[in-house]
């Protein structure tokens, strides 16, 4: 009995001094070297909501009139098409303006109201618009159609909620949210669209340059070209990830990624996607671990009594 | 030729012309181990256990791993960890096992210099161990290499620097060993060469030696006794297994080592499954690039106290300090002066050295990987290089006013 | 007779390792030399003439980051910079002298920091902060117009060079 008590004991102080270890080459070492910044959960707490109940009707004739958003974004769910292909619209804009069909869907109502306001305060970005400076951002600003202007952008809201699918899968969530400025090549999605098979070599190479293009005029407007999202998932962690896409400069002050406005649920269903392509073996680890282990069990088990076997009449 | 005589078993076949019985009786069944010892002595099993999980899951990674910039990452994160077949598993195994086999060479050289297990006849298992554990380091950052991630370019180039010696500004010799201004293809080539065959044919010679060095030492025991081995394995063989001081490597020392194994093996697992990012580092999720120089640069935890004390010094010191402190551990067999073989509780001052030391390098180690910007974490790594050194000054002086036990 | 055996020992073991093996460790040290096709690659040619000031643009020569900065007017002229005309220009390669990564420019303090150990540079390349040991490297230059040509070496560079002021 004294025997196994003095095994114990080292063992207690070989594990003491590998947790040590550990607590200071994890946990702590990284306390230290990244600040730590607290999210709100997609609340968008700082805009307020104006309270009033938006017309789906009067919305409809706000975003599809003359000189309002379908200028520049397509509908698909309305059946209007945008009226310049992704290369272009990047050509003059620098990005491609999405599809407002599952906007309502994807982002936050207070933020898409904040958005048609002021597009650069919404979008963090004022440190690159300024309009003082000369320097406006892409998207206009909506001044009012003449009426009441709280009213009239929550009608608009209330429209493309009004659109909006009642469910989305994953992808599209991360395609509408995210793939116009960040390329997935293990989901094998370029910013203008997913990479297709082609039978010749040459139209392969004439949908390359297409690819190339785009991500030129993107690197011109962002700076640098947004990083490809294949393995994000393994390179940051989930709460960097959320932070970071809830208010981007709250980690990374100066950046030029934009607040993308994500509700919530928007957010889940882009890092269930992230996570698809980013670490597919997570269920199948799942799966295996515990029979390994259960096995690992069980062996200890039988070579422990194996073990009393042998050294039976030893001390 | 010699002559030779029907078989009449196959046991007996291979037995005339391998002189099997012979090997097994020297090999396994009267290779004699102390019965006086701890499950610490299941760590030399327990390490090869895990060089075996290295090779066999190295070997499938092996099959789809592509030694090209432009290809190492993706058939490494994409092909191997989506495509293949349980290739996930493999590499799991593969970057945890690399992580953890280095926690369990660091418990068994503390081990052994806790129990004086490279004196008085074992200097050459300590040597080899040493030797060992020189290789694993080189074999780790090799493998570091091959995903080809931000890590692994940017330890690439700050690691070969060294080789520039500091003020002897020898960049030739930097380029050489890169084969090129940077690391860049010629330099993913030739770390994949050394990492899945030069260097694992070394470290399998350098197992053999260790365990040849073993032999006529005898391994040591928790009260490091002088055992008459003659005498205990006669009393063995006699059938009085209870008043001999031995056991058989086979199977007696065996089932207690399976059994630690064993238990070894669930925490090994749960790693792999369920905790791996200690030894997978998120950094090394994102592809090399020459251009953009990651916000902390920090070796795997292991390497992190030498890379302390190179830390805090001025350039050419600092190089000094690391390259004594890479050699320094060769020495101790020729440090300790004192000829007890004990255990350091039983050791006067040895006694507080070995657990300064330990402490030490912990607190080398956690000081490694803090951003260098800090002065109270500079600080204190600096003065935790400086005790380092104070020890190993200290120990001659010591051991040999040590008394003799 | 035994004598004379252990002669032609010693002489089988010396000529196999003067005569074999030495030339065999050259042929394996000449191996891992860099390639001459990887050696020839790298004369970089930069265009200034759209420089902005006090703004850093990072090219790449020989795998390596260069720092181009011009330098605005308020910036202390030094005798390492590159003079083009009247514009003055900081030149250099872009890795920390310490260990060998890239510092960032800060533009508002006019200092390159480097963020793996602290080190930091003042817009001129001279360490002002920290481990590292010398300037940040020059590369071997030469001026064409308005051109700076990296890889050969014209007088400017040379000159720099006789004085220290880069290795």
């Amino acid at each position: 009995m004294n025997k196994i008590n003095k095994e114990l004991q080292i063992l207690g102080v070989v594990a003491f001094f590998t947790l040590f270890l550990y607590w200071g080459v994890e946990p702590f070492a990284h306390s230290q070297m990244h600040k730590h910044v607290e999210g709100e959960g997609f609340a968008y707490s700082e805009f307020k909501a104006s309270g009033k109940k938006g017309n789906v009707e009067n919305g409809k004739v706000l975003v599809t009139g003359a000189g309002a958003c379908t200028g520049c974004h397509g509908i698909k769910a309305i059946n209007s098409p945008a009226p310049m292909d992704a290369s272009m619209s990047g050509a003059s804009y620098g990005v491609n303006p999405p599809d407002l069909s599952t906007a309502g869907a994807l982002y936050n109502a207070k933020f898409l109201a904040e958005l048609i306001k002021n597009p650069a305060h919404a979008l963090k970005v004022e440190h690159k618009f300024d309009p003082a400076k000369g320097k406006m951002h892409p998207m206009a600003q909506f001044y009012g159609a003449g009426g009441d202007m709280d009213q009239e952008i929550a009608d608009m809201v209330a429209f493309l909620k009004s659109i909006a699918p009642k469910e989305m899968t994953n992808k599209e969530a991360y395609v509408d949210a995210c793939s116009r400025c960040h390329a997935n090549r293990y989901g094998k999605l370029t910013q203008i669209g997913e990479t297709t098979k082609f039978k010749y070599k040459k139209d392969e190479l004439a949908h390359q340059i297409k690819v190339l293009d785009y991500q030129d005029s993107l690197k011109k407007y962002m700076g640098k070209l947004p990083p490809d999202l294949s393995i994000i998932i393994r390179a940051r962690s989930e709460h960097f990830l959320e932070t970071f896409i809830e208010n981007p400069q709250s980690q990374l002050v100066g950046t030029s990624m934009p607040a993308v406005g994500l509700s919530h649920e928007g957010f889940e269903k882009v890092i269930a996607y992230l996570g698809e392509t980013g670490d597919p073996s997570k269920p199948a680890r799942g799966e295996l671990g515990p029979w390994v282990i259960i096995f690992f069990v069980v062996f200890s088990g039988l070579a422990f009594l194996w073990k009393k076997e042998k050294w039976r009449g030893h001390h | 030729m010699a002559h030779f005589e029907k078989a009449n078993s196959v046991g007996e076949w291979f037995d005339q012309r391998l002189a099997i019985n012979t090997l097994k009786r020297v090999l396994a069944f009267e290779y004699w181990i102390p019965k006086n010892i701890n499950f610490l002595w299941a760590m030399g099993m327990v390490l090869a256990a895990t060089f075996g999980m290295l090779v066999v899951s190295g070997i499938f990674l092996l099959m789809y791993y592509q030694p090209n910039v432009d290809l190492a990452f993706d058939s490494v994160n994409y092909t191997i960890m989506t495509e293949v077949g349980y290739g996930w598993l493999w590499r799991h195994i593969h970057g945890v096992g690399a992580s953890v086999v280095f926690l369990i060479i660091y418990i068994h050289m503390f081990t052994g210099i806790y129990y004086g297990s490279y004196k008085k006849g074992r200097e050459l298992i300590w040597l080899s161990g040493m030797g060992l554990f020189v290789a694993f380091s080189a074999e780790a950052f090799s493998g570091y290499m091959l995903p080809w991630g931000q890590m692994s370019y940017w330890a690439g180039m700050v690691i070969t620097n060294l080789f520039s010696g500091g003020s002897l500004e020898a960049y030739g010799l930097v380029e050489w060993i890169r084969g090129d201004y940077v690391p860049a293809q010629a330099f993913l080539t030739r770390f994949f060469m050394l990492h899945v065959l030069l260097l694992p044919l070394v470290i399998i010679g350098l197992i053999v030696l260790h365990f040849g060095t073993l032999r006529i030492p005898h391994v040591n025991n928790q009260d490091g006794e002088d055992i008459d081995y003659e005498e205990a394995a006669r009393l063995y063989k006699e059938g009085n297994v209870k008043d001999s001081k031995v056991i058989p490597f086979q199977p007696v020392f065996l089932a207690k080592d399976i059994f630690v194994m064993g238990v070894y093996f669930i925490l090994f697992f749960y790693l792999v499954f369920y905790h791996f990012e200690f030894a997978m580092d998120p950094v090394n999720f994102d592809p090399a690039d020459g251009l953009k120089t990651p916000a902390h640069i920090y070796p795997e935890w292991y390497f992190l106290w030498s890379y302390e004390i190179l830390r805090p010094f001025s350039k050419d010191l600092g190089l000094i300090a690391f390259a004594i402190a890479q050699v320094i551990f060769f020495a101790l067999p020729f440090l300790d002066k004192s000829p007890n073989v004990a255990p350091a509780s039983k050791r006067g001052l040895f006694k507080f050295w070995f657990w300064a030391m330990l402490i030490d390098v912990l607190v080398l180690t956690f000081m490694g990987k803090l951003p260098p910007t800090d002065a109270l974490f500079a600080n204190i790594g600096l003065i935790s290089a400086l005790v380092f050194f104070a020890l190993w000054i200290a120990l001659p002086f010591i051991t040999k006013i040590e008394k003799k036990l | 007779m035994s004598n004379r055996r252990d002669f032609m020992g010693y002489a089988l073991g010396g000529f196999t390792a003067i005569i074999g093996g030495i030339p065999a460790l050259y042929a394996m040290k000449r191996s891992w030399d860099p390639l001459p096709s990887v050696k020839a690659a790298g004369f970089t040619s930069i265009d200034v003439s759209g420089a902005v000031e006090n703004e850093l643009t990072v090219e790449k020569w020989r795998g390596k980051p260069i720092f181009v900065l011009k330098k605005s007017k308020d910036m202390k002229a030094d005798d390492r910079d590159v003079v083009i005309g009247s514009d003055r220009f900081h030149v250099s390669i872009g890795l920390c002298t310490h260990l060998g990564c890239i510092p960032a420019y800060v533009s508002d303090e006019h200092k390159f920091k480097c963020a793996c150990h602290g080190g930091e540079f003042d817009a001129s390349g001279h360490q002002t902060f920290g481990p590292p040991p010398s300037p940040l490297e020059i590369p071997p230059f030469k001026i064409d117009g308005t051109t700076i040509v990296l890889g050969e070496e014209g007088p400017e560079f040379k000159k720099m060079k006789e004085a220290g002021l880069t290795v």
